[in-house]
């Protein structure tokens, strides 16, 4: 390896003039009150993990209940106890609590949390060349609000009447009146407040990273230079910022309507023998604010693994990126897209249907930049020399799940097709594709790539392998098959199907679903083994074992605090300049070494591109 | 079946702990090669995985289409159903061919490209030519797909209605329906939860003249090749009727009414005695029959054999039984439909039976 590439990594103590950072640290500020961003993302991801093994077990469990309806498993019993499983038969108040809360963690506590919080904690400092976030204080607190919601989820599974049970849309009236439904009292209660909780972590972190992407880049690093990666935490901390509130007034207005009697969203409602007061209020109200929030969520969640995705495709391929301006500019389209097409989830509420013209207009319109960027994904890999380590593997899939999911969306966009698989299992099999499953790709790719970086050692590449290639077909055999039953017109969210014999014929593809969603999730183990026993006893880390270009691999394995123990790197090209040749053609810009970090300095042998 | 996909599960997973442990034995014993970054071999291996993933992948969705295909529902029992099922037909059939192309491309890339020591990779970073195609080629296919969406859309949506529009009300609530009929006046009586009480169990206004000679019925019977016309209105919390066979659905929201209009095509008879339904109903039973005798040797009850009724479901989650909130549909010949609605009793029958009793 060259010098050059290190020229900057010199150990030059004296440099260190920053601030005081050689104060003591005790267990309490290094471990739990850490003010440090790389922590704090570990503290996010490990919360997050933690979560989705929750959420994941409970779709196993519900899973089993739609495949064997109503038969008695021990595992029930043993999980949900005797109120909720007597005999070991799930009853249908825990299949629609498992159903709502497996939806929340999944959306907020582990694609939200844990994939973004995560990555724009631990890469945003280091790949823009900042010592730490703007506010190292503020990380802080926004880490403990976070772990405070989900405790108080938590606890909602808890509590006497049971967890909330309204789905995680949680459409009033169904959610504001325990009269419906038990979920709806305290368990609801907990779920609002908890979310409360939520939305306050996700503001303060995201001020955090906009700030900080904006105000904390080293010399040399303009916008055009910035990683994907980092473009893409810093439009989705935007999008956050833009559309979270709306989802923390429509939780107050929904807590003042179930405790303080007002009547924002209800009105003409009969129940249990008598007339409620509330008049003048409409559930439709709830969606569009709830929506308002809910559709730049699934961006929210999946452009964080977009960014990941290109970061790791390029370094891997041992190319650049194809088409970064585009890539730039599609994160960019999809972001503002995002933030109108909310009504597609609405087409058949009862809105206007001229309304649902504009919003399947708007909709569709987002499937260009999504075009656009899986070509250019699938192009970064022509002509490549792809190093097919666990996190490009995970990349791929992504690609690949990605598309399959969001080609379905075009069914879904368009309001004439909606109406007859709305709600249905083809809505289920489309995000689950398209944001779920992908952006479980999105955090695995991540984690296998930046694990050396967070931890200082490597992950086990051949359990890495083992878990892909089980995932990959597990998950294709959870959701291509439910496309098709979707179009049978099988309604989300019931607790059997067996009421309407006209279904009975479905049932042996159900189980087969089931199947492989027990598959899918019993391989997630191999992957919790490989992260556990990498932290303590993987090989360790070299300093730059994917021999990447951006900054972060610059930084010393141990970590320290303000990440770089000399001066900070000064950029002087993209991050992108892998197989670059020298003018005459005949070896890379740097003579045996395919990469050229950004913090090299333009050499004379080569052809200066505009980044 | 459901023994045997079990055996499957036990014998796949125990084949993925057998394949790991050796992984691990093979990755410890060839202590020369790293075990944590791709090397040539690797990338020789997984390239060929990617291949062997795109021909399983491809024979898997082969598979999915011939053998669930017939679960799509049978031809539309509606007037607007036609122009759905093409727009449907062409979106899946447009979605498959680039869904094919870019699986192949992005799988087939992964395959040959995979890395070598030594090999150098093209650095190519832009192409604005190319990326001009690809923007242009969707937005073309979007804007024909937008358009011809709209226009079904639009004329599905925008029902007038006229003399001849029978207007029926639909009425949820936690956990069944009711549909109201206009009665001879043709017009629906006006209606509140506020009014409900006793016997009025979907809140009719008694003082509105309109409102004595409804019917409530609890089976929705439909004259064939007539327009309908529903006004939905829910006495609790959001209900959605989903009509699958009509290719109709629209949300129940308590405060508000809301509307979908059709017109039923074909009749139950006719759909029974459909080949697609025959077939359909024939496999269920066999299915039925199989349940059945598993059931009897636990000493339960055998289930009925099924015969097809068209049916109205909720599709909106409302609550415990929200599984099994439905509603038979019934589409006939006007005469029947007119002899049946005949035979249907009155508001003012009703509440008049009722005052009597009372004053028994």
């Amino acid at each position: 390896m060259s010098a050059l590439a290190n020229a900057t990594v010199a150990q030059d103590h004296h440099g260190h003039d920053d601030h005081g950072h050689h104060h003591k640290e005790t267990f309490i500020t290094k471990y739990i009150f850490s003010q440090d961003h790389k922590m704090i993302a570990k503290q996010y991801l490990i919360t997050g993990l933690i979560m989705g093994a929750l959420g994941i077990l409970m779709s196993v469990l519900f899973r089993i209940q739609i495949a064997w309806p109503e038969q008695s498993f021990a595992i029930f019993e043993l999980l949900l106890g005797e109120k909720y499983a007597p005999d070991g038969v799930m009853n249908a108040d825990a299949y629609l609590a498992l159903v709502t809360i497996h939806g929340t963690i999944m959306v907020f506590f582990v694609l939200t949390a844990g994939l973004s919080g995560t990555f724009s904690n631990f890469l945003i400092p280091l790949q823009i060349g900042a010592r730490d976030m703007a506010s190292g204080f503020l990380n802080m607190v926004s880490y403990w609000i976070f772990f405070i919601s989900s405790v108080i989820m938590i606890s909602s599974l808890f509590v006497e009447s049971g967890p909330a049970s309204a789905g995680w849309t949680i459409y009033p009236p169904l959610s504001a009146l325990p009269e419906a439904i038990p979920g709806s009292g305290m368990g609801m209660t907990l779920w609002l407040i908890s979310m409360a909780f939520f939305i306050a972590q996700s503001l303060l972190g995201s001020l955090n990273y906009i700030v900080t992407v904006i105000n904390l880049r080293t010399k040399g690093m303009s916008m055009t230079r910035l990683p994907l990666t980092i473009w893409a935490l810093f439009v989705t901390a935007i999008i956050g910022v833009v559309s979270f509130p709306v989802l923390l007034s429509a939780a107050l207005m929904l807590i003042m309507d179930r405790s303080f009697g007002t009547s924002f969203f209800l009105s003409d409602i009969y129940i249990k023998g008598e007339v409620l007061a509330h008049q003048g209020g409409s559930p439709v109200l709830f969606e569009h604010l709830f929506w308002f929030l809910g559709h730049p969520e699934v961006y929210i969640v999946i452009l964080p693994a977009m960014g990941l995705v290109s970061e790791i495709m390029a370094s891997n391929s041992r190319k650049p990126i194809f088409g970064y301006r585009a890539m730039v500019a599609s994160i960019l389209a999809i972001a503002f897209l995002s933030t109108i097409v909310w009504g597609h989830h609405m087409f058949v509420s009862g809105m206007n249907p001229f309304l649902g013209s504009v919003f399947t207009f708007t909709t569709l319109l987002i499937a260009i930049p999504s075009a656009v960027k899986a070509f250019n994904w699938i192009t970064t890999l022509w002509k490549g020399n792809l190093q097919m380590n666990t996190g490009m593997l995970f990349s791929i899939g992504f690609v690949s799940t990605f598309i399959t999911g969001g080609l379905t969306g075009i069914i879904l966009g368009d309001s004439t097709l909606d109406i007859n698989v709305h709600d249905t299992y083809f809505v289920i099999a489309h995000f689950h594709l398209v944001m779920g499953i992908s952006a479980l790709y999105g955090l695995f790719a991540g984690v296998y790539h930046w694990f050396p970086k967070m931890f200082g050692r490597m992950m086990n590449k051949n359990l890495g392998y083992v878990h892909f290639w089980v995932t990959a077909i597990g998950a294709y055999g959870v959701f291509f098959p439910m496309h098709f039953i979707g179009l049978a017109g099988l309604p989300r969210r019931y607790y059997t199907n067996t009421a309407f014999p006209y279904f009975d014929d479905l049932a042996d593809t159900n189980v087969l679903i089931t199947v492989f969603a027990i598959i899918t999730a019993v391989v997630q183990l191999v992957f919790i083994y490989n992260f556990i026993s990498s932290i303590f006893y993987g090989k360790r880390a070299t300093q730059n074992p994917w021999r990447s270009n951006t900054l972060e691999w610059t930084t010393p394995v141990e970590h320290v605090h303000g990440n770089w123990p000399g001066e900070i790197p000064s950029v002087y090209r993209w991050s992108y300049d892998y197989s670059k040749m020298n003018i005459d053609e005949t070896d890379y810009v740097i003579p045996g070494q395919d990469f050229v970090p950004q913090n090299v300095p333009l050499q004379k042998n080569e052809e200066e591109l505009n980044h | 079946m459901t023994v045997f996909l079990i055996i499957i599960v036990i014998a796949l997973l125990g084949i993925t702990f057998w394949q790991m442990s050796k992984i691990l034995k093979l990755s410890k014993s060839q202590s020369s090669e790293d075990p944590t970054i791709a090397s040539d071999k690797d990338n020789k291996i997984q390239g060929y995985l990617m291949l062997a993933f795109l021909i399983v992948f491809n024979i898997f969705m082969l598979y999915n289409f011939w053998s669930y295909s017939k679960f799509y529902l049978p031809e539309a029992a509606s007037a607007h159903g036609e122009d759905y099922d093409r727009l449907m037909f062409i979106s899946i059939g447009l979605i498959m061919v680039v869904q094919v192309l870019t699986q192949f491309l992005l799988h087939y890339f992964s395959f040959k490209y995979k890395g070598e020591k030594g090999k150098k990779a093209f650095f190519y970073a832009d192409n604005d030519k190319l990326e001009f195609i690809w923007t242009i080629i969707p937005v073309i296919v979007l804007a024909g797909l937008i358009i011809y969406g709209l226009f079904t859309w639009s004329e599905i949506m925008n029902v007038e209605e006229d003399e001849d529009t029978v207007v029926i009300e639909l009425y949820a609530y936690q956990f069944g329906w009711k549909a109201r009929y206009a009665g001879e006046d043709n017009t629906l009586g006006k209606a509140n939860v506020r009014f409900i009480e006793g016997i009025n169990t979907v809140g009719i206004d008694e003082s509105d003249s309109y409102a004595m000679d409804d019917k409530i019925t609890s089976e929705l019977h439909l004259p064939v090749d007539k327009k309908v016309l529903f006004k939905l209105r829910s006495q609790d919390v959001l209900h959605s009727a989903y009509f699958p066979f009509f290719r109709a659905q629209m949300n129940v929201v308590p405060g508000m009414i809301t509307q979908f209009g059709f017109t039923p095509t074909i009749t139950s008879e006719e759909m029974r005695n459909s080949e697609y339904m025959v077939d359909k109903v024939t496999e269920i039973n066999q299915i039925r029959k199989e349940n059945s005798k598993e059931l009897v040797a636990n000493g339960e009850m055998a289930l009925d054999p099924y015969e097809f009724e068209y049916y109205l479901l909720c599709n909106k989650i409302c609550g415990i039984s929200h599984y099994n909130m439905q509603m038979k549909i019934v589409v006939e010949s006007e005469e029947d439909y007119k002899e049946w609605l005949a035979g249907q009793e009155s508001f003012g029958e009703t509440m008049a039976k009722q005052e009597e009793n009372n004053k028994q």
